[in-house]
Parts: structure tokens; sequence; C-alpha cells
């Protein structure tokens, strides 16, 4: 059983805006069968002061309790936003007004958040970049390399399963759990750079990060584990641990009696080493 | 007031009056020890026995053939593992891709440990080829494990052919009959299976109580080791409350066989036939297959299973869905979807699974509110329209 929320209940029981609007001026359609949840967004704009404004919207919904909640709650947010306001709308907004989500159901507001997205854009003529079949990494459910990128850059995820509760990718076959890690690897990898290169010629984060990337990871990886710097904040070293290390009990001794050792006796007795993301 | 209508009985069922009466004295004032030597554990020991033979009496078992376990799931490890035990040699294990996770689950582990399994699929009716079982025998396989009957579509496999043929190729033979003991008639005399697995709580038994048949000469290996208890074939103290209750449920269960398969079924095709005729695209999973008489599995198309069984719940009507949203995995069920059931429907999956306790009125009521519900789903749904 699912522990929603009273607010997920209500919106569930109530859904707010169902249905469709015939001469709608944008909609917005996301999701499909496969994945067994899909989205219709229609949105009614007009032009008040020379502002653009959503003035009506309405859903239809396939799929769980949530994805009907999520996308009643999203037509309660964008109703009366200026467009501008309506495209700054992200999921978060809208696991927010339903005062959570379970983890395994927070792509149904991945899904809400996308359909206000397209429907903005259909609204306007623009086409939303549609990313070729090339770039799918998660073929169950057709999720992109670049929607995977984006909600682990926006949300700060770490690890697989929270990319998977944010995407659905990599939650049937599995096949694509390889894929998933090292894209997550990537974009850590360069939010870690865009953070510490800041102080240049810094030969102790240098040494650290050739450590971690030569010695601690691969040792780390032998046992099927693995780690990932995020960041470098004076003694402070925030890693994300990933494959065995992600699921494992003892993470925070290895973390002690391995990483934080390591560098301690390589680099500097005052690092401190934290899992974060 | 005909709410709440129960209809998950394949997940699992009342305690019966008679069952709870029956084991009610073992947790307080028959607590003994049955391995002790005085007569306080001695009486205890006794109504084991006496359990032991009603059991054996509702499967047509010897008595020393039972062990009884803690679940269904310890019955089908401790058969499989008799097996493999046995024969060290033979790597290979026979079995179907919709079976219980008990036993896919145990197999898939076995397969990152060096075992071969092969996994006979099934067609749109959720039936096994036999043929292609025959094929997939050879001369290093173990076991053959296939579930008696199904516990999401209710399709029962035909197990006295199957066994027919594994055993004139000389393997061994276990069949996971959790769902079917007590819906359908069985007779161990007749059907040479080596070992078959059951569950209490299947069967108005209480929770935590299991018994695995091993054929007398059949091979096998304790799972749990320790002391002498069940003739020295599993260890632990004797889970007595339960194993009295399941006794008594096997009686029960004897007793209501032929009601089960009358007047269950009758329901059963009643509330099938209402639910086709009032919902318009639905399709019935496993409907020309031989079905367990209490099972109806139907597939709503344009919904989704989840939303089905919150709205239902809401009217106090309890059922359990196949649809990806309901589990951890996101995927539809393993059993939904080895049936090829189209996109279009299989998310929309629901199981209504009744017992002996269920009543005309509540199917009626029960037969009346689902349309309502997949009404109101459909027209909040993008799909299915014109």
């Amino acid at each position: 059983m699912w522990d929603y929320s009273d607010k997920v209940k209500d919106h569930f029981l109530n859904p707010r805006n169902a249905g469709e609007i015939p001469d709608a001026d944008g909609i917005g359609d996301t999701g499909n069968l496969r994945c067994g949840d899909a989205l219709k967004l229609y949105i009614k704009v007009e032009e008040v002061n020379g502002e653009e404004r959503i003035s009506d919207v309405k859903f239809q919904t396939f799929g769980c309790a949530s994805a009907i909640a999520a996308a009643s709650a999203l037509t309660e947010i964008v109703k009366g936003m200026t467009l501008d306001e309506a495209k700054q709308v992200t999921n978060r907004d809208i696991v927010e007004y339903l005062g959570g989500l379970p983890a395994p159901k927070i792509h149904c507001s991945v899904m809400g958040a996308e359909a206000l997205q397209l429907a903005i854009a259909d609204y306007r003529g623009e086409t939303l970049e549609v990313p070729g079949a090339g770039d799918i990494v998660c073929k169950c459910f057709e999720v992109t390399e670049q929607q995977i990128r984006d909600s682990v850059a926006d949300n700060n995820l770490t690890t697989v399963e929270q990319v998977t509760n944010y995407t659905k990718a990599g939650g049937a076959c599995t096949e694509c759990i390889p894929d998933i890690q090292r894209i997550i690897g990537e974009v850590l990898a360069e939010k870690a750079a865009a953070t510490s290169d800041e102080t240049p010629g810094n030969e102790r984060d240098a040494k650290i990060r050739r450590l971690l990337a030569e010695q601690i990871g691969p040792a780390l990886g032998a046992h099927g584990g693995g780690l990932q710097l995020v960041a470098i904040e004076g003694d402070k070293v925030v890693v994300a641990m990933q494959g065995a290390c992600a699921m494992c009990a003892n993470v925070h001794g290895t973390v002690r009696d391995f990483v934080q050792k390591t560098l301690r006796e390589e680099v500097d007795e005052s690092i401190s080493v934290e899992v974060g993301g | 007031m005909t709410a709440p209508v129960y209809l998950d009985n394949n997940a699992t069922t009342m305690v019966a009056p008679e069952v709870f009466e029956e084991m009610r004295p073992y947790f307080s004032e028959l607590y003994g020890n049955p391995s002790s030597l005085h007569s306080f554990g001695g009486n205890v020991a006794h109504a084991l026995d006496e359990a032991r033979r009603k059991l054996a009496a509702l499967l047509g078992a010897g008595e020393e053939e039972l062990i009884f376990t803690s679940c269904g799931t310890e019955s089908d490890a401790t058969a499989i593992h008799s097996a493999l035990e046995e024969f060290p040699d033979k790597r290979h294990i026979v079995t179907s891709s919709v079976e219980h996770p008990a036993v896919l689950g145990l197999c898939g582990h076995l397969e990152k440990q060096g075992y071969e399994v092969t996994y006979l699929g099934v067609d749109e009716q959720g039936r096994l080829d036999l043929d292609e079982l025959a094929e997939a025998l050879r001369d290093d396989t173990a076991i053959v494990s296939l579930m008696h009957a199904n516990n999401e579509s209710g399709v029962v496999f035909p197990l006295a052919e199957i066994t027919e043929i594994v055993k004139a190729r000389g393997v061994l033979m276990h069949t996971d009959a959790v769902q079917s003991v007590g819906k359908l008639p069985l007779d161990l005399g007749e059907l040479p299976v080596d070992f078959l697995s059951l569950s209490g709580h299947k069967l108005h038994g209480p929770k935590g109580v299991g018994a695995l048949f091993v054929r007398r000469g059949a091979p096998f290996s304790s799972l749990l080791i320790g002391g002498h208890q069940e003739d020295n074939r599993r260890a632990g103290t004797e889970n007595v409350a339960s194993i009295v209750a399941l006794g008594k449920a096997a009686e029960l269960a004897g007793e209501h066989v032929a009601e089960e398969r009358e007047r269950v079924s009758a329901m059963r095709d009643r509330l099938q036939e209402e639910l086709v005729a009032r919902c318009p695209d639905t399709l019935v999973n496993g409907g020309a297959a031989p079905r367990l008489p209490n099972t109806l599995s139907i597939s709503f198309g344009y919904v989704e299973g989840e939303s089905i069984v919150l709205l239902l719940d809401e009217l106090g009507i309890y059922v359990s869905t196949g649809s990806a949203c309901s589990s951890d995995s996101l995927e539809v069920s393993h059993v939904i979807s080895r049936m090829k059931v189209p996109e279009m429907y299989a998310h929309g999956s629901i199981r209504f699974s009744l017992s002996r306790y269920n009543t005309a009125t509540e199917i009626d009521y029960v037969s009346a509110r689902v349309p309502e519900v997949i009404k109101r789903l459909r027209e909040l749904s993008p799909y299915g329209r014109e």
C-alpha cells in the first residue's frame, strides 16, 4: 500500500479541472501506454495588458492515483499564471503542493512538469528538442540521456535508485543501470570540476582528485562498488557512493576507515570525508 | 450494509472461526513443547499428529510424507534445495515464467550461482506448451518446479500430464500448489509428484505455517538444521498453534471442496458475466483455460489498475492489481505480460479472488460498483475515445 498524503488522496478522489478543452491554445502530451501513465494537458491563453495568462487549463490522465493527483495539482498551480511564470514551474512545485509523493511516484510530478512545458511550447509554436531514438538510454520507458542528465543535475541525484524514482529509467529490465551509473558519474564530475576548479593551482585538491580517481575508486570497484567526487570544500571532501557501496549498510565505515583514512595519510590529516550529493 | 467486500483471497484468507477456536488453547493453556518428555508436552505432540493426519487425509498422502514449515516459500525452497543437494552434478532446473516469486526469485538466485534454469513460456491464455516441457528436460535436469494453479490468472496447469512427462524422464517433480490446495480436489495417491508445497493462510488457516509433501523415497535435504523436529527434517520448535490450525483448516477444506467448485465458481462466473456485459473493452485473462473456481482476472482497457483498486477501496471493495504502479518494479506483473495482454489493457488488470465466505449479495454490490469506477476513470483518461 502506498503512503499517500491527504492532499494526494483528495486530488485523486476529487480531481480539479479534469477533461479536455476542445479549442485549446496549447496541448502538452506526454507519457505513453507502455509506461503505464500518460498525461494530456490543455491550456487556454488570454492576453491581458500585454501579458499572456493561462485563463483555463484541463487535463486527462491515464495512470495511477498519484499521476491523477499530480495533474490535478498542476492545473491548480498554473491556472491564472502568466506563461513566463508557468515556464518556471518544476516537478518540485507539484510535489510540494501535494505535501510530498512516495519516492517511486516522483516521476508522476516529472510528467506533469513536462506536459506543462510541452503545452507552452505548443502554444508558442516552438518545438521542444525531441531527442532522437539514438539518445534513449532506458528502452523500457524511453528515457533519454538528456532527461537523465537534467534530473541528476537539477535535483542533485547521486544514486541509480533516485534516478529511477525521478525518471523511471532502469525500473524495469535494469539493463541500462550501468549507463545510468556512468551518466551520474559524468554529471557529478562536471559539477565537482565547476565548483573546485575556481582555485587554480590548488595542488592539494588535485592530489585528492587523483587519489580518488586512480587509487580509491578502482579499489572499491574491485568489490563492485565505486565513488564519485561531488565537491571539495576546504577540508571537507564530499563524495557520492555508487554501485554496491551505495547499497552497503556499512557505507559510512568504508568512507571513514578507507576513503578518509587514505586521504588523511596521503594528503592532509585535517581532511574529513562526507557522503552527500 | 454490504461493504466491505473482501475479494482478495488469493492474497490471503480469513482464518475460519472453527480454525481459530481450535488453535486458541495452544497459546495459553496447552503451551507445552511437543519435544518434552513429560505429558504436558506429550499431549501437544498428539495434537501435531492429529493435524498431520487431517492434512494427509485432504491430500491423499501418508502422514510421514508431510513436513510442517513456516510458509509456502520455505516449502518451495526446501524441495528445490533437496533436489540440488541430492544431485550435485545436475545443474539444470525447469520452471515456468509465471511462477510465484518464491520460485522465480530462488531460481534467479541459483542462476547467479551457476545453475541453468529453463523458464517455460505460456500462451495468451496462460497455458503451458507440454511439448516445450518435454524438450526442455535434459539428462542434467535436477528438478522440474511448476505451479498447480497461478495466483494471478487462476489458470490451472495440467499437473497429471506434466508429472507423467517429467517422471517418464526420471526427473524429480515439484509443484507449488499453494493456490490450489483446498480449492481443487487433489489425490497424491494418484498423482506421482515428488514434492508439493502448500500454505496455511490461503485456505482459511493462519499466516506463518505451511507444509511440504515429500514422497516416500524421494531425496530430501533439510534447509534448517539443528533439532530433531519433523522427524529430523525441519529443525526448529514447531509452530504448534498454527499447525493445529492448519490441520483444522485442511479438514474444513475437504468438507468444502465441492462447494468451492459449485457455489463459489457460480459466483465467480456471474461476476465475470456482469462485468464483461457492463464494461466494454475488457478482457478476461485465461478465460478459455481451466481456472481455479474462485479467481477472475480481468483487464480493463484504457485505465490503470492502482487507480481502480484505490477507488474500489473507497467503496469498501478489496481487490488487487497486476499493474505496474502497484509495485516497486514499475513493470506490469510478469504473469500478465507473459500472457501478452495488449498494452492498452495490461495496466488495468484486476484480480477478483473469492472464498466460500462471500455471498451473492456481495457479488451484486461489486457487479454494480466496478463498472461505475471504470467509467469514472475512463472519463479521466485520454485514451479510449472516439
